[in-house]
């Protein structure tokens, strides 16, 4: 892993000297977390690497590639919404093989980005397959917890209670009755040598160096980064760093990476914060703040502490 | 310019084969700053140059410049304020 | 020299494969289609090839992997055969539209349900409207030429779809024939390299495929697949032609068997061509009825014309179909077949029949029976019944 980075984080030179790789003109909302998360996985790529992009059918699908508009310095190919793994296997599978033959002399680089409903739900068995196949490819899960292109239904990536379009909070009804699948976990069980877990904090350390690893470990990689959705999540869009900082600082969205089986948690909140900070600004949570559903509100809060110590567990801590 | 060349006015002779294109990043030409309803004031002179805002913008319009200063791009920023938040020296203001 | 074999039809094409030596091929395996993946993966084993494998969880993620090897500018093809022709279903309609030229070794087998192993059409049929170029075998020996004409088909610049090389599963797939195979050399010269024009791994200029395409420009994409497959007419002809040439075997859209002074007409595609043939040379020797037969080989492009113009003379025509679509007036070919000849007012009478359904065996009496019915009609002028199933019990 030690050659994998380039060299250590200076983020002043990161941001006079890199040149962005997804550029504006795209038509995500304002405010839209999976753009930051889209722009900054691509900035991780080095200078002079060339690289192709993949993506399912998603938001940032639509709204990035309509013809003739592409948001991309680099080559791209969208398929479908279920497809993203297989699809990239076929094409970095090409690349080994044009390679061999001497067609291509360049070093590419395969990124491949879904929303957690084309990675957790429809996509994920074209993405278990590739990464156990072993594909040399990063998929980046983009992750807003809900169906958000179709106008937010729930997914496996939705959180318990979250009022969605088709998990509606109301009289009798709570918003969503299932905890969330935990996908960084499953794709570790997968034995790849690289998964992260990431969203975007202070000067972006965390996401920047996580995905170059990703991208420049050989193999199959991972990267799940929580990228809020203000439409979705019900926030104004200028809050998405501060919904950022409460999910990490109430462990709900731990921070780690797992390198070739070994756990590494890479971000501890100094206080950790109850589950309600992060809950309270989003109108998805609202209904939680009623006086009747102060359980639920406890419930949510054991299960976040639950999490958070298998993952310390893990992490040996 | 792609636009000139293909566009919703285009014969199907026009359209690429398989709807591919062949050039890169021509979403540049689509200016999503039309969207804005509110729009970002820089304060040079509360501006540390941290930078803090650069990353987190969605729709990379927050330029570096080569003496080192911030400049947004308006013609694509959509006025999120994202930036006007994260800045701790309050060098960003959002106005209608 | 050719070479002459024995080989089942999943061995010939496998051979033709091997003779190829494609770039990538991902694959799943499915009855009865299974062994041309496997025989690729003991070529690969054994050094005989360099195609990479791409060992896929499922039908859905072959031609989806396909289609990315594809675009990246790999020569690149799969197999399948029914329930996986249908899991790709959405990726036939992706592949064709982003005018991929992947080839598809398709060996014919009844969908599902109930399940059933054996050969019958609805798996291509259904698939016939996905923008594929679609060519159907008789033979084990049709499906090797078929296959070793497929790329230069499919990677016209032209042309630029896939095709889809068709074949009835078991009865030709699984069954041993005398086979003349082309030699190495030959081949390799005949099929030449995949040279793409655009391709996402192009070090010169960046691609992006598979965009959101608004109504404005829409319709304009599909009237150029629709040009495509108007251009495949005449490229499929000039492949023949140079296949003819090394192989010294002519092929066209369609094969006319004693159709030169025919009165009565069968309409067939696939493996049924070879029982109806000999039914043929039966009635012609035992009772001097003149007899014949119009095999389809291209289905898409339909040769509407070309098929109207060989039935331009017979006085009764019946058309067989080996799957079913619900309409409740027949079949797909009889559909296609009837309209050709409506549009070219061509006069003949015509019935659809309906047979061989998830394997159900067609004999030369099934045929016989037919035929005796066309003359029936030719001399009544009463159709009765246009949509009838043969070797149903009742």
């Amino acid at each position: 892993m030690d050659n994998v980075m380039n060299k250590s984080y200076n983020f002043k030179e990161e941001m006079i000297n890199k040149k962005d790789r997804f550029v504006p003109g795209h038509r995500m909302c304002a405010g839209c977390g999976g753009a930051v998360a889209v722009r900054s996985v691509l900035r991780s790529l080095h200078e002079g690497d060339k690289a192709v992009v993949g993506n399912a059918t998603s938001c940032l699908e639509v709204s990035s590639y309509m013809y003739p508009y592409s948001a991309y310095e680099d080559s791209y190919i969208h398929n479908a919404f279920e497809n993203a793994g297989a699809t990239m296997s076929g094409v970095e599978t090409a690349y080994r093989v044009l390679k061999g033959q001497g067609k291509i002399k360049g070093e590419y680089k395969f990124i491949t980005f879904g929303g957690d409903g084309g990675t957790y739900d429809i996509g994920f068995q074209s993405m278990s397959g590739a990464m156990e196949r072993g594909h040399d490819f990063v998929y980046v899960c983009y992750d807003n917890g809900a169906y958000m292109n179709t106008g937010t239904q729930r997914s496996s990536a939705t959180p318990r209670f979250a009022d969605t379009t088709t998990t509606p909070a109301g009289k009798v009804k709570n918003g969503k009755v299932q905890v969330r699948k935990d996908l960084a976990a499953i794709m570790a069980e997968h034995h790849i040598p690289y998964v992260g877990q990431t969203t975007f904090l202070g000067n972006f350390k965390d996401i920047y160096t996580k995905a170059e690893k990703a991208i420049y470990t050989p193999g199959p990689a991972f990267l799940n980064v929580l990228s809020p959705c203000p439409r979705g999540w019900g926030y104004e869009t200028s809050d998405m760093m501060e919904i950022c900082r409460l999910a990490v600082d109430t462990c709900y969205w731990p921070m780690f990476e797992v390198i070739d089986g070994t756990w590494t948690l890479t971000y501890t909140p100094k206080k950790k914060l109850p589950i309600e900070d992060f809950l309270r600004p989003q109108r998805r949570f609202r209904h939680l703040f009623k006086p009747e559903n102060e359980e639920l509100l406890a419930d949510f809060q054991k299960e976040v502490d639950k999490n958070w110590n298998e993952i310390l567990i893990k992490c040996n801590m | 310019m792609i636009g000139d060349k293909i566009n919703e006015q285009s014969p199907w002779q026009d359209i690429t084969e398989g709807n591919k294109l062949f050039e890169a990043a021509t979403s540049r030409e689509f200016k999503t700053g039309e969207w804005r309803t509110q729009r970002p004031v820089h304060n040079s002179e509360k501006c540390r140059d941290c930078f803090l805002c650069v990353p987190v913008c969605p729709d990379m319009s927050i330029l570096v410049t080569k003496d080192e200063k911030i400049e947004f791009d308006m013609d694509h920023c959509k006025g999120c304020g994202i930036c006007a938040k994260v800045c701790p020296f309050d060098a960003i203001s959002m106005e209608v | 020299m050719s070479i002459r074999e024995r080989l089942s039809g999943n061995e010939a094409v496998a051979y033709a494969i091997k003779q190829i030596n494609p770039d990538v091929m991902p694959a799943f395996p499915i009855t009865p289609s299974t062994e041309i993946p496997q025989y690729v993966a003991s070529y690969i084993a054994n050094g005989d090839i360099d195609t990479e494998f791409i060992h896929v969880e499922s039908e859905h993620s072959s031609m989806s992997a396909a289609i990315g090897a594809s675009a990246a500018g790999a020569r690149t093809l799969t197999a399948t055969s029914s329930c996986g022709l249908a899991l790709m279903w959405e990726e036939l309609y992706v592949a064709a539209s982003d005018r991929l030229p992947i080839v598809l070794a398709l060996v014919n087998r009844a969908l599902s349900g109930p399940i059933n192993i054996n050969a019958d059409h609805s798996d291509s049929m259904g698939a016939r409207d996905s923008g594929w170029i679609q060519i159907y075998a008789e033979s084990n020996q049709e499906a090797y030429d078929n296959f070793l004409q497929s790329f230069k088909i499919a990677e016209n610049k032209d042309v630029m779809l896939p095709v889809m090389i068709c074949q009835d599963g078991f009865i030709t797939s699984h069954g041993v024939e005398n086979i003349e195979l082309v030699e190495d050399e030959l081949v390799k010269a005949f099929v030449g390299e995949r040279n793409p024009e655009h391709f996402l791994l192009n070090e010169k200029e960046p691609m992006a495929i598979g965009p959101y395409a608004v109504s404005n420009y829409y319709m304009e994409s599909k009237r150029g697949q629709r040009q495509a497959m108007l251009n495949a007419r005449k490229v499929i002809l000039s492949v023949a032609e140079e296949f003819e040439k090394i192989s010294g075997r002519k092929y066209g859209f369609f094969e006319e068997y004693r159709m030169e002074d025919a009165e009565y007409a069968v309409v067939v595609i696939g493996s049924a061509a070879g029982t109806a043939k000999a039914a043929i040379e039966h009635i012609r020797s035992t009772t001097g009825k003149k007899v014949g037969l119009v095999k389809i080989r291209v289905f898409r492009p339909f040769p509407d014309e070309e098929i109207a113009a060989a039935l331009s003379k017979v006085k009764a025509v019946a058309i067989l179909d080996r799957s079913e679509m619900f309409s409740g007036t027949g079949g797909p070919l009889g559909a296609e077949v009837t309209a050709a000849l409506y549009r070219a007012k061509v006069n003949a009478e015509v019935v659809n029949y309906i047979y061989g359904l998830g394997g159900r065996d067609i004999t030369t009496d099934d045929f016989e029976k037919v035929y005796e019915e066309l003359y029936r009609i030719a001399e009544t002028h009463e159709v009765r019944d246009n949509y009838r199933y043969i070797g149903l019990r009742e």
